[in-house]
């Protein structure tokens, strides 16, 4: 998401109320926040984030007790390189809460939260298939949309877009358009 | 009457091709291979306004082996394939394959690791319906064209491709 700044107001923007929650009860942990449209976000460290976490689920004035999404984004060539994304929904206080944690290339692990909310299972699942991004602590990290045997991480920026990786011999068929470098289309066998 | 042709037809071989044929084509079993949205294309068709089953093709069969049409409908994943290719294989002859919507016809408007680019890369398809999803008019246009097909060249039609002509072997193992 891009770091945009809120349009100049006559008074000078506040930091909305759960950032600031977070900023005084975990200083060290939380290394900047932005809000737009009413929304909040807030980065976190990787060091502390189960304790962010855990406070969020558990305290009284946060109660996020439903995970909505836990993705990561690839900002090759930015460093750091990934940023694993969550936003959260507290149903009897009705708030949301985006929550970024930035991690570098050759460290791609976060602690899993699949402990606190059951949903960020799957979630977790999804992000380490797309992205390789590891989580300590997942009961079961293993691919969820890719077959086994399909090697890489494609939602990396240096996948190679459009490569496939076919479980079965391709026929040949005549190829009537140009994909140009877009799209490789697996290599056929002679045509008969 | 008695007069033989030198591939060995005569009046009565014809006369009862054409006559198979036509029981073939108005009793077509379809096994729907639905993966995604042209799914509900497909359901449409076959309820009860657009009605698919006038044309012969009431009762679905979901098992290939009690079924001579193979309706491909909707994305076929890399990770699917394997899986068309083994219903596919499991259906006996006499077999069709519509290809159902863009996706099964040609990829669609995927192009990426994930999705196969047209199931004719999988298996031999007798009928690509086009459309995203196609109109239940277009679908049963399709239909009518495969009746058409089974009538003029029976099950040995396959894709236009005669099975003396090519090496592929999903061709050829229907000999």
């Amino acid at each position: 998401m891009a770091e945009e700044h809120a349009p100049e107001h006559a008074q000078a923007p506040s930091v909305p109320a759960l950032t600031r929650l977070l900023q005084e009860s975990f200083p060290n942990a939380v290394l900047g926040h932005h809000q737009q449209h009413g929304d909040e976000t807030v980065v976190i460290a990787r060091a502390g984030m189960l304790e962010v976490f855990g406070f969020l689920k558990n305290d009284s004035r946060c109660r996020f007790n439903l995970m909505i999404d836990a993705t990561a984004v690839d900002h090759l060539p930015r460093q750091p390189r990934f940023e694993v994304v969550y936003h959260l929904k507290s149903i009897p206080l009705k708030h949301r809460i985006r929550l970024k944690v930035p991690i570098e290339d050759g460290a791609a692990e976060v602690d899993s939260i699949a402990g606190l909310w059951v949903a960020a299972d799957w979630y977790e699942r999804e992000c380490f298939d797309m992205y390789g991004i590891r989580f300590k602590g997942h009961p079961n990290l293993k691919r969820l949309l890719m077959y086994e045997g399909f090697e890489g991480h494609p939602l990396r920026k240096d996948y190679p877009k459009g490569q496939a990786q076919p479980l079965v011999d391709m026929r040949p068929v005549k190829e009537r358009y140009s994909y140009g470098d877009f799209y490789k289309p697996v290599a056929q066998p002679a045509k008969n | 009457m008695g007069m033989k042709f030198p591939s060995g037809e005569s009046y009565l071989t014809t006369k009862l091709d054409a006559v198979i044929n036509w029981s073939r084509k108005f009793s077509l079993f379809q096994y729907p291979f639905v993966t995604a949205c042209c799914g509900m294309e497909f359901m449409a068709v076959y309820g009860a306004h657009y009605d698919g089953a006038r044309f012969g093709s009431e009762i679905p069969r979901f098992t290939p082996r009690q079924a001579d049409l193979l309706f491909v409908v909707g994305t076929v994943n890399h990770k699917m394939a394997p899986i068309l290719k083994r219903v596919y294989e499991q259906m006996a002859e006499p077999k069709w394959v519509v290809a159902f919507g863009a996706c099964a016809s040609s990829g669609g408007f995927y192009q990426n690791y994930a999705a196969v680019a047209g199931i004719d890369r999988i298996v031999p398809v007798d009928v690509y319906i086009a459309g995203c999803p196609p109109r239940p008019e277009a679908v049963l246009d399709g239909i009518i064209e495969l009746q058409r097909l089974i009538q003029d060249k029976g099950p040995r039609g396959t894709a236009g491709m005669n099975p003396r002509q090519t090496k592929d072997p999903l061709v050829l193992s229907r000999e």
